[in-house]
């Protein structure tokens, strides 16, 4: 695979933007304590998009929060670093968090509906964000929050300034989170589901502009997400989480051509496909587990049919396939059976042409 | 804008002739005369209704008495407390001291009932919370005369006599207005805190939840910023709500307070009125109750519009 391969050199060319190493959250809540993120590891490439992928509850936006260091009150990190510029981002104060949040690392949020303040013209919240973090006087600010307008695509920036988020619409609204989100030149961009709650035709423009701002700043994009077409579509590289696990990641090749982990079979197969009406669509048995009682050795063992007796017993370690990809599954293990992909997967894979099987 | 002020008022107006209609007819069921003293004769009373024109039919006491309001503000004399004096001129003396009194102890309860409302949300679920809310509890429901009797005699009374110096006046004394205007503010201003406090924490839990509060986080702002750019002008709507009905009350005298301290408002002058039967004063505090109130849910209504924009009345921008 070519693409594989240039990306590969262009991987090493690149820095570690961020590392996350074994982070483990727990939320304290009246019934118990919820292990929500159970030792998850990835790092994050100067330049490129991570996608975050898995079901809900399965600790993609908690992962977020803590990159953001704007977990609930209730949440705890027990262990893990996330490594950012050499500052473990666990480690610090909330006073300290300030220099990084919003200024090196920004995020955008799921609902441009209720994600901007009613009260307050959207100018003056991108001049806010901009003159929190630079020295630029109120005069420089609203020029420079005109020009971040301007950027996210919308007409008129110097008449949509004075207005209300409640005169736009739902498009334009989450184009003026992205320019918040903007306004300090931040390193890495966090979107969590940013077109989730958007029409199909917006999400693809806001797509659009996501893909044309990161190569315009320079942008590290990581993009959580649970549709897969958009993953396909914005990511370099892919992590798919599952309770609270980071279970596959690899480039965006690699996981929807070579998938590994049955959980990651059970998520493409998942996705209807036009090419194969005759088929009917496969949907995951089953729901991911109470993670207040996280189930011993492989979560997923209990959901998948190619589970195997040592899932019930022991957590798989990562199994390194390639350079970029590895894939937590005993399946990988040398003593375990041979497995074939899913008949849903494999006839889309054959007729896609791609390589597959390991 | 200007048609929907213009409605408003028209509105207002009717409401008005309405209240007074009502209030005319419902005086005519009320027992008594305003002339009961009993050294007056039966004759010497036939006199005195006559001389007022008492005895004219309903239909055209009612017209008179209208037309006397509506085109000179005149609403006629004071049959009882003030023999002949002008009711106008009585109300003149009385209402600046309960509009005052009023005001102080609105803008002293918004304050505090605000930062009691911000520590308890802030600190939601710990011994500040429930401590802020245990309070509000008990200014709610504790009468205020209870609040006036207790700091009157423990801060006017006992205080004083303890140290030998006079720091808070037991009653009020129109000589030193604003030293003796303390404690009056202090009782009135309980239930202000109380209700704000109560409101705008609930409010503010709320807003502190939303999704713009977490992006105003994300932007890294500090807590303080948050609380006072994002947070609070969003809570405030709700509150504004309840501000009105509570300021009209506060500024009409609260009759309790009035008594407790001796404060010539018009509260206490209305309880008097009605018991010796003064219809004049009655239908003319009655009116200024009603006036109040009208022009509140008016000043209400704007604050809306210049708290949210989304209230505001649209002036050709898209929505």
């Amino acid at each position: 695979m070519e693409n594989k391969s240039e990306y590969n050199n262009k991987n090493e060319q690149n820095k570690k933007l961020l590392e996350v190493n074994d982070l483990r959250v727990d939320f304290k809540t009246h019934n118990g304590v919820v292990k929500a993120i159970r030792g998850a590891s990835f790092e994050l490439y100067q330049g490129e998009t991570l996608a975050i992928v898995g079901e809900s509850g399965s600790g993609k936006s908690v992962t977020t929060k803590v990159l953001m260091g704007i977990l609930a009150k209730n949440g705890t990190i027990t262990s893990g670093e996330v490594l950012y510029k050499g500052t473990d981002l666990c480690q610090i104060t909330n006073k300290q968090f300030i220099q990084f949040r919003g200024k090196e690392i920004a995020m955008i949020f799921q609902d441009p509906m209720t994600s901007l303040n009613p009260t307050m013209t959207v100018g003056k919240q991108i001049r806010e964000a901009v003159m929190e973090h630079t020295k630029l006087n109120r005069k420089a600010a609203k020029q420079r929050a005109i020009e971040l307008i301007e950027l996210v695509g919308i007409v008129n920036p110097a008449e949509r300034y004075k207005q209300y988020p409640h005169q736009l619409s739902g498009g334009m609204r989450q184009r003026i989170v992205i320019a918040i989100a903007l306004a300090c030149e931040p390193k890495i961009l966090i979107a969590d589901e940013p077109t989730t709650a958007l029409d199909v035709t917006i999400q693809a423009q806001i797509l659009e502009l996501i893909k044309s701002l990161q190569k315009q700043i320079g942008l590290s994009i990581i993009f959580i997400t649970h549709d897969l077409g958009v993953v396909a579509n914005m990511a370099d590289r892919v992590a798919v989480m599952y309770a609270g696990k980071i279970v596959e990641y690899g480039t965006v090749e690699e996981i929807f051509n070579a998938p590994a982990h049955p959980y990651t079979w059970g998520l493409l197969s998942s996705v209807p496909d036009m090419a194969n009406k005759d088929i009917d669509l496969y949907s995951i048995p089953g729901s991911p587990p109470n993670m207040l009682y996280p189930p011993v050795g492989d979560a997923f063992a209990l959901r998948s049919e190619y589970a195997l007796n040592i899932d019930f017993e022991e957590e798989p370690p990562m199994f390194k396939i390639s350079e970029t990809h590895y894939a937590a599954t005993w399946l990988l293990d040398p003593r375990a059976p041979k497995v074939e992909l899913p008949l849903f997967l494999r006839q889309r894979l054959q007729k896609e042409g791609a390589v597959h099987g390991n | 804008m200007i048609k929907y002020i213009g409605r408003r008022l028209l509105i207002a107006f009717v409401t008005l002739l309405t209240i007074m209609t009502l209030l005319f007819i419902l005086l005519e069921f009320m027992p008594g005369s305003p002339f009961n003293d009993e050294k007056l004769s039966e004759s010497q009373r036939e006199l005195l209704n006559e001389k007022y024109g008492l005895n004219d039919p309903i239909p055209v006491r009612y017209k008179t008495f209208m037309v006397n309001v509506l085109t000179k503000g005149d609403f006629g004399v004071s049959y009882a407390i003030e023999k002949n004096a002008e009711v106008s001129n009585i109300i003149d003396k009385r209402l600046p001291l309960s509009i005052r009194f009023g005001l102080q102890a609105l803008a002293l309860g918004s304050v505090v009932g605000i930062i009691l409302a911000a520590i308890a949300a802030l600190n939601k679920n710990t011994i500040w919370d429930t401590m802020t809310t245990g309070f509000s509890v008990l200014g709610i429901s504790i009468p205020s005369y209870v609040f006036a009797l207790g700091l009157s005699y423990f801060l006017g009374y006992k205080l004083t006599k303890a140290t030998g110096h006079q720091y808070f006046p037991m009653t009020f004394d129109i000589y030193q207005p604003w030293k003796s205007s303390i404690l009056p503010t202090i009782a009135l201003s309980m239930f202000v805190i109380a209700t704000v406090a109560r409101f705008m924490r609930t409010e503010l839990v709320e807003v502190i939840g939303s999704d713009f509060v977490l992006l105003a986080e994300a932007k890294g702002l500090n807590s303080r910023k948050i609380i006072t750019r994002h947070a609070m002008r969003n809570a405030l709507i709700p509150v504004v709500t309840v501000l009105g009905p509570l300021t009209v009350s506060l500024m009409t005298g609260s009759l309790v307070i009035e008594r407790v301290f001796g404060i010539p408002g018009i509260g206490d002058l209305l309880v008097t009125a009605i018991s010796v039967n003064d219809f004049n004063i009655i239908i003319a505090v009655s009116f200024y109750y009603s006036i109040f109130y009208i022009i509140m849910q008016l000043f209400i209504d704007i604050l809306y519009g210049i708290i949210d924009p989304r209230i505001r009345v649209a002036k050709g921008g898209q929505s």
